[in-house]
Formats: structure tokens, sequence, C-alpha cells
């Protein structure tokens, strides 16, 4: 286990941003760290890298403890910030040695592992312009770029993938996937589909607390339970299909019904004996996949 | 350290600032020492660069802190500082290494003006009779009134992250320090009768300026050397304060 929070509070006036967040991470592993905007993501990761200071709470990185020595380990992370802060006027090999040279590095690993980012990043076109005049996905490969160039063990990247084209996404994903290998790696997003491309691990967080956390795929089994969807012209009544498992209206109001049956084929069999019952004119009658992305909404949207 | 450093030098004079800020006030000192008919050397007629000594305070002022202003409000503003933040510098390196690189540029626009001695010593009647001490005292204490200005500039632009605000403070703080003491000094109730003189020298003892002009006579007392580097200590600390809190 490399990365370790344990019970983490902070509030901001008499807002609790995070409320006993605790989770872990180990390397060679990608933790997505998921929820919706304003759940306290960042400021999790501000206060993992030291950026920020917690109310209360424990995080422990590599065996030691980050609160209070933030400095010690800063060396070992490699962070990358939201919205990517650069210095726009610099040119990105500048940048990148400047930020070597403040993270201690000497010159020739600094060489070295400029060359190498570049590549890996895939920045060669580009590697002789100033930040500034880059674009927005190019941008964040410089960023990526900056936050591996001194071979951290803990990477933290937080919500890298925004603002990107579809295939700067599928380019961007690919790299963190890449440099995921023996490293700890975290990732912040509000997007669930990015989780389920690339993570093995997810932590999902809502309004500062943790509501869900765990291996991804025993989550996505967990979830993997049918519903179904009945539409008709007519007005449904919610008792009629009440001993047949949890329903409630669909999106369509009294005209569609989405049921979670205890048994999915005697269900779907009492439903039609319940439309032939009452004549109803059915619209449609089908059966869906609860996804990874249900299961996010479900949780995290307030009822 | 010493990359931020560089790093800092570079954002100076890779883009127009350093060199603007530079030409300027050249500008302005050479103008105001031989041409303005009101402060040149030619008029006055004694070979004595006071006027050097007296203007450049007022140039200072301005110039400093229009160096200064960027340096920790820009890095705030664009969300830089958090790179630094948490990168292994510690507070105070930052803060040291943004500090030397405003005072070499303080440094660079100052130096030009020691061969104004040169010219003045050569112009002198006879030639070479020039009040060298006088001048390197002044000299020395011009320098450190701007790394005074800059430590002041520095702590504005801690404050906030935005330029503008810092300039104004920086500027505003600037002449509080330097001519603000002085003038309180004066400003004695009259009908104090006991104990109006300490007062007044107890205030204007606080002055940068009282400091600058006791350099200026050519004599190099350490009371005012450790007052005005004091001063540097007290507004580069404040900054490591302000910058601190989370």
């Amino acid at each position: 286990m490399s990365l370790q929070v344990v019970s983490l509070s902070k509030q901001y006036g008499t807002q609790q941003v995070l409320d006993e967040v605790s989770f872990s991470a180990s390397p060679g592993r990608i933790l997505g760290f998921l929820g919706p905007n304003g759940a306290g993501k960042s400021t999790t990761l501000k206060i993992i890298t030291g950026y920020l200071s917690a109310d209360s709470g424990a995080v422990t990185l590599l065996g030691e403890d980050a609160l209070s020595h933030p400095k010690k380990l800063a060396a070992r992370i490699g962070y990358l910030p939201e919205n990517n802060p650069l210095y726009l006027d610099t040119y990105v090999r500048e940048f990148l040695a400047f930020s070597g040279g403040i993270y201690g590095m000497k010159s020739t690993d600094i060489r070295r592992r400029t060359e190498e980012l570049i590549r890996k990043t895939g920045l060669q076109a580009e590697q002789h312009k100033k930040i500034g005049q880059l674009s927005k996905g190019y941008r964040q490969r410089v960023g990526i770029a900056r936050a591996l160039l001194h071979d951290p063990d803990l990477v933290i990247l937080d919500e890298p993938t925004t603002g990107l084209d579809p295939n700067q996404l599928v380019e961007i994903r690919s790299l963190i996937q890449e440099v995921a290998e023996n490293k700890t790696l975290i990732f912040s997003t509000h997007i669930m589909q990015e989780v389920e491309a690339i993570c093995q691990d997810v932590v999902i967080i809502n309004k500062g607390k943790i509501v869900s956390s765990g291996d991804l795929a025993e989550l996505r089994a967990g979830a993997a339970e049918a519903s179904l969807v009945l539409e008709t012209e007519e007005e449904l009544a919610l008792e009629w299909f009440a001993d047949l498992g949890k329903v409630r209206y669909g999106s369509k109001g009294s005209r569609e019904i989405v049921l979670t049956p205890k048994n999915s084929s005697e269900a779907r069999k009492a439903i039609l004996q319940l439309v032939a019952h009452h004549q109803l004119t059915l619209i449609r009658l089908n059966q869906e996949e609860k996804k990874m992305e249900s299961l996010f909404r479900e949780i995290t949207q307030s009822p | 350290m010493k990359s931020l450093f560089f790093k800092e030098l570079t954002s100076f004079f890779g883009s127009l600032i350093g060199y603007l800020v530079l030409s300027l006030f050249l500008l302005a000192l050479g103008l105001i020492v031989w041409v303005f008919p009101e402060s040149s050397v030619f008029e006055y007629g004694f070979a004595d660069l006071e006027s050097l000594f007296v203007y450049t305070p007022y140039v200072f002022t301005f110039l400093i802190p229009a160096v200064a202003m960027r340096s920790l409000a820009e890095e705030k503003r664009s969300g830089t500082w958090e790179l630094l933040m948490t990168s292994p510098l510690s507070v105070t390196q930052i803060i040291l290494a943004k500090y030397l690189a405003i005072l070499v540029v303080v440094f660079l626009a100052l130096l030009p003006t020691l061969g104004y001695a040169f010219t003045l010593s050569v112009l002198g009647d006879p030639p070479g009779n020039l009040d060298l001490a006088g001048f390197f005292g002044s000299w020395l204490g011009l320098l450190m009134i701007g790394a005074t200005f800059a430590s002041v500039g520095l702590f504005s632009s801690a404050l906030t992250s935005q330029q503008v605000v810092a300039f104004v403070l920086g500027v505003f703080l600037c002449f509080a320090l330097y001519f603000g003491f002085s003038a309180l000094a004066d400003l004695v109730p009259w009908d104090w009768s006991r104990g109006v003189e300490d007062w007044s020298r107890g205030v204007e003892e606080l002055s940068l300026s009282y400091h600058y002009t006791s350099l200026g006579r050519g004599v190099i007392d350490s009371r005012d050397v450790f007052f005005l580097l004091g001063m540097v200590w007290v507004f580069l600390g404040s900054a490591v304060l302000v910058l601190k809190k989370k």
C-alpha cells in the first residue's frame, strides 16, 4: 500500500468539504477518483500533495506521514493540478528543464528524461514552441510530462482529460496506462466511462463523503442487475407491479415504469399478463443492464 | 532554488520587461542629472552628484514595485503557484530566489551610474576633484534602498493575485517608508512643550530617507546598514508568513 488516506476532514467556513474520507491506493494499479463537480476531489488531492492542510485525519504516503512533512515527500510525487497551470511564456524544453531543476535533478538526467518524455507524450513536433502557442491537448501533455519528469513513485493527475477532443482523449488515456506500470497512479475525473476504460480501482466521492470504493470489477459485478422498462399508451399504476420487485415511474411519467425485479423471467411473464388483464397498448418492454454509469448517477444524486 | 532564480531572471530578460525597466530608469536619471535645467549638474556648477542621489529614490518608488509586482501575484493568478508549492522547494527558498532575481535587476540598473562618477571626475576643475567617499557611500545607500524596496514590492506581491493591486500597494508602502516617517516627524503638535524633539527624532529614525542620507555622508555606519537589512528581513519574513498560510 503506497498511499493510505484515513478519515480526512476539512471545513471551509461552515461548509464541510471533506467528511471522514478514507481510501488507499497500491502500486501498479490505476485508481480512478470519481465524483461530480464540487464533490471534494481536488481538495483531497491537494491535501495529499501538501498544498492544502486538513482539519483532521491522516495521509500515509510510501510509509511516511505526508501531512507533517510534505516537503520531504514532494520529490516522490508527480502532480498535475486541476486546469494544468503552466508558464505560458516559456518554451517546452525550457519549462521541463526548469521543472527538473527545482526537483533537484542532475542536468544529465534532466536531458535524458526530457527526451524520453517528449517522445512518450508525442510532443516531438511541438517541442520548440512556447507553451502559450500550444493547443489545449498539447499543453496537457506538457503538464503530464512535467509531472512524470522526476520519475515519481506516486502520480496524481487532477482531471487530466477535461477539454480534450475524442482523439486526444484516447491518446492521453493510453499514455496514462503506459506510465502506470509499477507506479501508483491516481487520477480524478467526473466521467464514468473514463474510469471504466482504464482503472482497476475506483473511489467514488460525493459531497465530501466516500460513497463507494474498491475493485472496479467487483463493483461492476454488484451493479450488474437488470431492470425492466415497460412503456404503454395508457397510464400505469405502481401497485400493479408492487409484488414483482422495486418499481418506480420512468422518464415518461406514469406511462412508463422501471422495475427492478426479484426474478426477471417471472416478472416478464407477469407483466405480459398484466398488460392483457388491464387491456393496455404496449409500446415497449425491454430489459436494461445497469451500467457503472447509472450506478454512479444513482449514488451521487441526492434523493 | 538555483533554477528558479535563473527562470526568474530569464523571465525579466527573455521578455521586454527587464530591458524596458533598465532603459527607462537610465533615461529618467540621465535626463535629471545631465539635462533638465532644474537639477542638471552643469547648471548647478559643482562637481557633485547630489541630484542623482536625491531623485533616484523617487524613481525607485515606482520602478521597483513595477519589477516586483509580477513575481508572486502572477504565479497565484495563473495557478503555477501550486506547482511551486508542491515541489520540494520551501516557501523561504521560493521567496529568496525571487528576491535575488529582483535584486539583480536593481543592481544592473544602478551599475551604469558608476560611470557618472568617472564623467564628473573628468569634468571637475581641477580634474579628479570629486568626493569619492561620499559618492560610494551614497551609491551603497541607493543599492540598499533598492534592496529594501524590492523586499517591500515582493511582500505586496505576496498579498494579492492581481499585479495592479501589488503595484499600487508596493508604491504606497515604499513611499510611506521613505518619505512618510520624515513627514510625520515634522508634524509635531505645537502645544507639546516637552519631549517634542525626542519624539520627532525617534520617528525620523524610522524613515528610510534618514538612514539613506546618513550613508550619503560617506560614513558607512553599521546602524544604518543593519536598519536597512532589518527592513529587508522583516518584509521577506512577512511574505513567507503570508504565503505559508493555507
